[in-house]
Parts: C-alpha cells; structure tokens; sequence
C-alpha cells in the first residue's frame, strides 16, 4: 500500500481494515486522503475530471465512501459512477451532478444546477438544496430526493425513475414522462404533466395548472400505499392523504380524427 | 449559447473590487461563449470621471488621443454657433469624413464646456464665437476607445458621431462606460483594464454568436440609450419584424444583432416614461423567443426570463451585493457566496433591484 500511495501521491489512513483495493486506481493529487475508508477529494487541489475518474475506476461492487469538498458549483460532478459507491458533495454543484448514476449514494449538501440525476438508472441521488430544471430528466430508475424546490421541467420524459421535490416544482413538471412517480410537497407550476404517458404524479399543495392530457385521478389505496413509501424512502413525514393524484387521461395516445386539423 | 454575469454592490467599501470581482465571474463565463465578450462599468472614476460624460465606441479608424483632439474642435466649434445660427464650419485639418448636418445645438453646459481650455463661460451662452477646443480626452481599451468631457453627455455623443462616423457607439452617459470586442473573454479583460477597475454595478458578457456574425458591433453588453445596458443569453425569434417596426419610428441601429432590438425597444419604453419593470414587462409582450436578459441602468439591476425559461440564470444575494449569472460557478469568488441567498428567477417575472 505504501508503495502504491507513493506511486500515486495519496494520503491515506493507517487503519486495517480501510478499503485500499481501489488506491492503485485512483488518479488523484496529493491531497485526496483516505481516512477510515473515506476518500477526501479536495477539488481546489484536483480536476473534475480527476475526481470522476477516480469514481469510475472503482471495481463493481465497491462501496468506498467519497467526500467532495470545494465543488464551486462545477459541472458534471460524480456523474458516471457504476459502483455502490457513497459519494457526499460538500457545497453547490453545476450542471449534471450524478448524471448517469448506476447503484451510488450521492448526497449533494448545496444547490444543484441543471439535469441533477440526468438519466439516472438506479441508486438515490439526494440534494440537501435546491435543484435547478430538467432535474432528474429521462430518469429511468433509482430515487432523486430534493429537499429544497426544483426548477422548471423537473422529472421531464422520465422513464421509471421516482423523484421527490420537497418544496415546490417549477413549470412543465413530467412533461411526457412515461414511467415512474413524481411527488411534490409544495406546489405544482403551471403545466405539469403536459402530454404524460403512464408516469404518476403526486402533489400536496396548488397546482398552478394541468398541461395537456393530464387530470386529477382518484386517490386509492395503492396509491396511499406506493406515496407513502416514497415519502419514507425520502425521509419525509408529511401525511399521504394530503396528497392530490395526476395522470393521463391517455386521449393523446392515439391520432383522432377530429385534431387533424391541429397538423 | 452566451454567459452572463452582473454585480450589483450594496456595500461601498466593496467598489474597489468592482472591476476584479466582474472580471473572475467573466472568465469563468468564457465556458459558455469565447467568440466575444464586453463589460459595462457603472461608477468608475477613470471611466466616467465625476463631472463629465463618457462616449465608448467601437471601430474607431483613429486612436483615441488623436480623435479626442478632433471631438474636441467640434465641441468647441458647437458651443461657439447660438441656437438657430448656421453651424460653424470644421477646421481645414479635419478629416474630409465630419459631416455638418447638425444646425443649431442646445449649449453645452455653461462653465464646463471650456474645460481646462480656460475660455470661460460657454460661447454658446453669450453670443461670443469661442474657438478654443473643448478639452475631451480619449484613450483605447483594446478595440474600445472611450472619450470624456465635460459637456452633456448627448452633445459629446453628437460630436463623436460627426468625428468619427465609421465608428459605432457602445454607451453614453455620465455613469457607464461599455468596452467590448471579439475574441477570448480573459484576453479582452486586460486590454479593458477590468481587474483594476472600480464602481457600484458592473455587467458582463461572453458571446458564442448565433444570430449575427462574430464581429465587435455584434458583441454585447448594448446599450443604445443614457447610462442603459443590456446583456442576453438566447435567440430573440421575431426581431426582424420588431427591427422593421422600431425602424419604421425613425429609430437607427448600429447591427444586425437581435439583441440591439432588445435594446432599442427597451430604450424606446424608458423615453416615453416607463419604468425599468414597465420597460421589460413591455419586452416580454412583445418578443418572441428564447432569453435571459440582464438590464442596468444608472440606478437599477434587473433580471428577466422567457416564459420557457430555457436559458440558465441564478440569483444569488447578500447584505452587500446582488450578483446573476448564468452559472452558479460564476459566483464563487465573491466574498461571502457560502452564506448567500441563492435562487433562481421565475419565467417572465421582472427582479429589479434599486440604488
């Protein structure tokens, strides 16, 4: 292990038991430290680049745990992992953060910008702020947490993914999302579920307007059911029933005759 | 796709930083367009120097030393003729280029016009042909030349426009000045001078061009009417029918850029009396299009998106500034970021924010 921290300029910690099967790979500066297994990735020191190669060398199945510090609102932070990794981002970040997520934890504690958990396809990405728009776009499976609000087109085409936004969403919520739910604890903007397929949408405050083909459905107990474990999973309490169901009314499936003039 | 980036201070004791905090949220905006770029400059002393006027133009055929001794013959020429009297003709040396068109000019403002000249009261108060040039000085910040005088800043403006008529103006005004050009964002920043200067509000630009040709009149910040400034990062969609209409009223531009119609309609919205909010609550009605648009004037910031609000734009605030950009990643240099407000502006809301 000396050896290896030499080759590669890493500090790390003396215990035992510390996970070291991915030093040799990791491609980072002097001043990622590992200290009882968790890698310290100062990005004042090191390249994004440099952080998400270190990411995406880790053998399927690890879960070495990551801290980001410094992250100054860059841009595809921790985007492209593939292992069960934990990776917790200390600060803002850019564009794309844990795009492309397979199987991490990743906790952003800041603001995310545009397209957090972009096409996501399973593991949990949770940001402690607020989230920018298209967050958690054509997300196909995994769960995106964002306490704060999430800007416009949140959960736009998802594809079996489940987000929940715990303050408001902004404008063209699941926008032709086709599987997967979306809850929102405060208000809905204007247009949510415009041109839905089969996603559902849960919300708890107003709903400033329905997009196109997208009405209010009965609440049953399934549903109570799914909402309440996806308030759980989230860490929410809020109380399911005080939930509002949305879905498509599916009349835009299929061409009718009497829109062929709208072509 | 273009950067943004603005910074609205409200502690004083930060306006020395002014031009280097603008310059590292610029730089970094370089990630989003490195065709052009442009800063506009509220409140430095260099710049718009108390007292006077400032005129910043671009393709100026002379260097800027040379061409303020020829604005200056004009002041001098028009604060000598008494409103409805036939213009006084240019010196012999001048270039064949000035133009005459100009009769009678209000006066320039009494006691100043003279300036270091020490011709006293303005000629154009007393009756008397003075012939004494107006002292007006210029230099060049890169493919920027800026002219100061103490006359009105529409007089200097006139003069400018006769001295140099191949030259396009980028502002007037008693509080800002706008540099700007083509090429690398961090390049141009120096030839500004941006890092050494001052000021109470300051906004940024950095252009990948999409609607008009990389050139420097194609550049952005534009502003087009007293100490006004305005940013965009997106495509207007109609601004060629709005072009034909604001054309058809007698307004005059200076590019084929869609974002000048931005600026000429908003211009034309603050001469009839509307207010900032007004003015661009007016632009939302009526353009079409993609934008994020950041708009200054004297003693205003404002911030507005499309309806789509597809354009990227954060808000971040604190007890001693208000900054926007584009990209969160911007503002990480400004001092106390870590504890500031940060959000994100509605669609087709106008955020103002007042000195």
């Amino acid at each position: 292990m000396a050896a290896l921290n030499a080759k590669n300029g890493i500090a790390a910690g003396n215990e035992p038991d510390a996970p070291t099967a991915t030093v040799a790979d990791v491609p980072l500066g002097a001043s990622a430290a590992r200290h009882s297994g968790t890698v310290t990735v100062d990005l004042a020191e090191v390249t994004v680049r440099q952080l998400n190669a270190a990411l995406h060398a880790e053998p399927a199945g690890s879960r070495t745990r990551y801290r980001v510090l410094n992250p100054a609102g860059e841009h595809a932070l921790a985007a492209g992992i593939g292992a069960p990794l934990d990776v917790r981002i200390d600060g803002h970040a850019g564009y794309y953060a844990a795009g492309m997520n397979m199987r991490a934890a990743v906790e952003i504690h800041g603001n995310a910008g545009t397209g957090v958990a972009e096409n996501m396809m399973s593991g949990r990405v949770h940001v402690r702020g607020d989230a920018s728009q298209s967050a958690g776009a054509t997300a196909h499976g995994g769960l995106l947490v964002i306490d704060g609000n999430a800007g416009a087109r949140c959960g736009i085409s998802l594809k079996g993914a489940d987000i929940v936004v715990g303050g408001d969403a902004g404008h063209m919520s699941a926008f032709m999302a086709q599987a997967g739910r979306l809850v929102i604890c405060g208000d809905a903007g204007d247009a949510l579920g415009d041109s839905l397929y089969e996603a559902r949408i849960y919300v708890r405050g107003r709903v400033a307007s329905l997009g196109a083909d997208c009405v209010e459905k009965e609440m049953r107990p399934e549903h109570r059911q799914e909402l309440s474990e996806l308030l759980t999973a989230a860490g929410r309490d809020d109380d399911p029933s005080a939930f509002r169901r949305y879905g498509s009314a599916r009349t835009l499936y299929h061409f009718h005759v009497d829109n062929a003039r709208a072509y | 796709m273009c950067g943004i980036a603005g910074l609205h201070l409200r502690d004083s004791s930060l306006e020395p930083r002014l031009g280097e905090l603008l310059e590292g949220m610029m730089c970094t905006a370089a990630g989003r367009g490195a065709d052009a770029a442009g800063v506009g400059i509220y409140g430095d002393p260099a710049v718009t120097p108390p007292g006077q006027s400032t005129v910043c133009v671009i393709g100026s055929p002379l260097p800027a030393r040379e061409a303020a001794g020829l604005i200056g013959s004009l002041l001098a020429e028009r604060s000598a003729s008494l409103p409805g009297e036939p213009p006084v003709p240019v010196p012999a040396a001048a270039p064949a280029s000035v133009r005459h068109e100009v009769a009678a000019q209000a006066p320039a403002r009494a006691g100043l016009t003279a300036g270091d000249s020490g011709a006293g009261p303005s000629g154009g108060l007393t009756g008397t042909l003075v012939r004494d040039e107006a002292t007006v000085h210029g230099r060049d910040a890169g493919q920027t030349s800026i002219f100061t005088a103490a006359v009105e800043a529409q007089e200097l403006a006139r003069a400018v426009r006769e001295a140099l008529p191949e030259a396009v103006l980028t502002s007037r005004g008693t509080a800002l000045g706008v540099m700007k050009g083509t090429g690398e964002p961090a390049t141009l920043a120096e030839t500004f001078g941006l890092a050494g200067m001052s000021g109470y509000q300051g906004v940024a630009h950095t252009r990948m061009a999409t609607e008009s040709a990389v050139t420097p009149g194609g550049s952005h910040p534009y502003s087009v009417g007293p100490d006004q400034c305005m940013v965009h990062n997106g495509s207007f969609s109609n601004h060629a029918t709005i072009r034909r209409e604001l054309q058809a009223e007698g307004i005059e531009f200076d590019s084929e850029n869609d974002t000048e119609v931005g600026a000429r309609f908003v211009a034309r919205e603050l001469a009839r009396g509307a207010s900032v909010e007004e003015s661009l609550m007016a632009l939302c009605r009526r353009f079409d299009g993609f934008y994020t648009l950041l708009v200054a004037t004297a003693d205003s910031f404002a911030v507005v998106r499309d309806a789509i609000a597809c354009k990227p734009a954060v808000i971040a605030e604190t007890d001693r500034w208000v900054a926007m950009a584009s990209e969160y990643r911007y503002l990480t240099g400004l001092p106390g970021v870590e504890s500031a407000r940060v959000f994100e502006p509605e669609p087709e809301v106008v955020y103002t924010w007042q000195r």
